[in-house]
């Protein structure tokens, strides 16, 4: 364990030029440019804000601005792991070429992609901020609960990321049981809603290891309330287990790739 | 402490065939069908097959180790295990310092990105540091001669930019043991001697060369020393020379070389020198080849042909009896002719085939032909390329000040070149 994680660290260049090019090549292949960043996460914020004005209506009660922030606040991380884990699981086969012809630790792959995957959310924060700026949500010292945020989703992505790109690689209909588990899962997580919404059956989603992460960053920025102590370590719990897991399950496997893929 | 840098020990490598399941789907099914099934122990080991098995060698710092077999005899499973792509099922294996692979060298590249930023990339794959390769990006981009496009995307590279770039990074990694494969098949002749160039280059670094290679030739002037791999296992090790004539034995045994109709059969082939019985030759020397055909039923018309094939099997020089000036034979069942070719060996170094058909001369029917009949190996002091030997030697080599005339001469070719650009 020791020893692979000193090679990772020795080959840690290759990791950024890995993702380097990753960034580059989403880039340079869309018309849109940097637009691409932020396409997704648009998607999700107008969607959330289409079923929050739908909410409201039902219960007869104003959409208040303070909501479509947290609604825009979520789905920034959500746009991330999703498309963190959906690059990760194509990252080794897409790289097959390289899995069978060149020594270096693999899991450089999915961790690439998974850090290709935060610079487009680094893009799309910049165009949040502006949202927010124009929205007048105001800031407070809770702000600082973002980076721990952040990098708890990034634990979690990373360690997803490796369980599933290995498993893709033995079993390639892993793909699409991922996909529909990404398209499907954010009615089962709290982007597009509040947690309270649900009354205390809502505690059942929190479940969901993201789940508290977002609501973390919903209440942190959006409500300016502190998130939910006991609720943040369980997911950072799970995120820990979920890279350690990963990372074993991986090096496990890896000795295999060449032949298997 | 040895300067040995790569030590095999007992090296195996189990494969399985036949059905793998690679989805889910296939693999639920076939689960739930061997439970009830219950397939017998045999059964597995049948699926499974050994592509390498007990490999040991060691490589010294400084040492160019070749590996020659067959396709399907184990050499790319052996490199892979050498290069910690795979890992041995069985045995284990130690590499000191630095390794690098030119085993597909343009095997990171992507197509959407520049030239430039391929060298990057493919630099950091192969173990290089952001700043050596920086350092070094001028040296390798004039290495690989393409100035002009190295800021356009390799999608639109010829497959030889493609080769050329990849190789030109490759080259410029400084390993302390080298692994080559197959490399030098592809990309042209100066792409090939650019590439053993490099490898000697290395070698006199220190570092050790490991070289799987089908081109004979480069092996033996290459090489120090030689392994021949066959279905997985190691059939000897030694100098080049004695080990490539081992692996034309085998393969001539088993290679489907003859074909004919049967009635007349070639039955001998055998080189000879002065001093007798000799398949290692000098170039220029001459060489005997006795050939004897015996009929096995009454045979007419005939006549036969001596030809020399060069590693690629590639026809270099054809002659017979006939177009030497002999009359056509005519064999009775039983009767054995037999007859000696004098040729002076005016090739350059390597292998050669000489192979031989008996034919009938007016209906051009091959009665029976062996090719190759037989193997020869051909050394030379000059070092000359290419299918015939011209025995070079530079006899004049000065530098003097250019005079008018020279001045004049140099100002009449500028002139034809401008006209050529424009005419």
């Amino acid at each position: 364990m020791k020893e692979e994680l000193k090679e990772l660290y020795k080959y840690r260049e290759l990791l950024y030029m890995i993702a380097y090019r990753d960034i580059k090549v989403r880039y340079k292949q869309s018309i849109m440019g940097f637009l691409w960043a932020i396409l997704m996460p648009v998607l999700i914020v107008f969607s959330g804000i289409v079923v929050r004005y739908a909410y409201a209506l039902a219960a007869n009660a104003p959409l208040r601005s303070e909501d479509i922030a947290s609604v825009a606040v979520k789905s920034l991380p959500w746009a991330f792991l999703v498309s963190s884990i959906r690059f990760s699981c194509l990252s080794l086969v897409n790289n097959k070429e390289l899995v069978t012809k060149i020594y270096f630790p693999k899991e450089i792959f999915p961790i690439a992609a998974m850090l290709a995957s935060f610079f487009d959310l680094l893009v799309a924060a910049g165009a949040l901020l502006i949202f927010l700026l124009v929205m007048q949500t105001g800031w407070s010292l809770l702000l600082l609960w973002i980076p721990v945020l952040l990098t708890t989703t990034i634990l979690l992505a990373a360690g997803i990321g490796m369980i599933v790109s290995a498993a893709s690689l033995f079993f390639r209909d892993v793909k699409f049981i991922v996909e529909v588990l990404l398209t499907f899962g954010i009615f089962f997580t709290p982007v597009f809603y509040d947690v309270s919404m649900l009354g205390d059956k809502g505690k059942w989603l929190l479940l969901n290891p993201i789940s508290p992460i977002l609501e973390g960053f919903g209440a942190c920025i959006a409500r300016h309330q502190s998130p939910d102590l006991s609720w943040f370590a369980y997911s950072l719990g799970f995120a820990l287990f979920a890279l350690l897991g990963g990372f074993v399950f991986f090096k496990h496997l890896e000795p295999a790739f060449a032949e298997s893929i | 402490m040895s300067d040995t840098v790569i030590r095999m020990e007992h090296v195996s490598k189990k494969f399985r065939k036949g059905e793998v399941y690679n989805s889910l789907r296939d693999l639920l099914p076939a689960l739930t069908g061997e439970m009830f099934q219950q397939q017998g122990l045999n059964e597995k080991d049948k699926r499974e097959f050994w592509a390498v098995q007990d490999l040991s060698f060691e490589v010294k710092a400084g040492e160019a180790f070749g590996i020659i077999g067959h396709n399907g005899a184990g050499k790319s499973t052996a490199l892979k295990i050498l290069s910690r792509i795979m890992k041995p099922t069985i045995g284990c294996m130690h590499v000191q310092g630095r390794l690098s692979a030119l085993i597909d060298v343009s095997a990171g590249f992507h197509q959407d990105l520049t030239g430039r930023e391929n060298v990057f990339l493919q630099g950091t794959i192969l173990g290089m540091s952001k700043r050596e390769i920086a350092s070094k990006l001028d040296q390798i981009i004039a290495f690989s001669g393409l100035e002009e496009f190295i800021d356009t995307p390799v999608k639109r590279y010829s497959s030889g930019m493609f080769a050329r770039l990849g190789f030109s990074v490759a080259a410029h990694v400084d390993p302390e043991v080298l692994i080559v494969d197959e490399v030098l098949s592809v990309g042209d002749f100066v792409f090939q001697q650019k590439c053993i160039e490099r490898m000697n280059e290395v070698l006199r670094g220190g570092a050790a060369v490991v070289f799987v290679s089908h081109n004979l030739k480069t092996v033996v002037e290459f090489c120090n020393r030689c392994l021949l791999l066959e279905k997985g296992r190691t059939v000897t090790t030694g100098a080049p020379h004695d080990v490539i004539s081992t692996y034309l034995q085998r393969s001539m045994k088993e290679g489907d070389v003859e074909s004919g109709l049967g009635e007349v059969r070639i039955t001998s082939v055998k080189t000879r020198n002065e001093q007798g019985e000799c398949t290692k030759f000098q170039s220029g020397q001459k060489a005997w080849i006795d050939i004897e055909v015996t009929a096995r039923a009454r045979c007419s018309k005939l006549s036969l042909s001596l030809y020399i094939l060069d590693e690629n099997l590639k026809d270099i020089f054809d002659t017979s009896t006939e177009r030497l000036g002999h009359p056509c034979f005519t064999l009775e069942a039983g009767c054995v002719f037999s007859c000696t070719f004098e040729l002076q060996l005016n090739m350059t170094m390597g292998i050669y085939y000489p192979s031989t058909h008996v034919v009938r001369y007016d209906t051009q029917t091959i009665y029976h032909r062996r090719a190759p009949a037989t193997t020869i190996y051909v050394s030379s002091r000059d070092d000359g390329r290419g299918p015939v030997h011209c025995f070079p030697k530079v006899i004049r080599q000065e530098i003097r000040p250019a005079s008018d005339a020279d001045f004049a001469a140099l100002a009449q070719t500028a002139r034809g070149e401008q006209t050529c650009k424009f005419g």
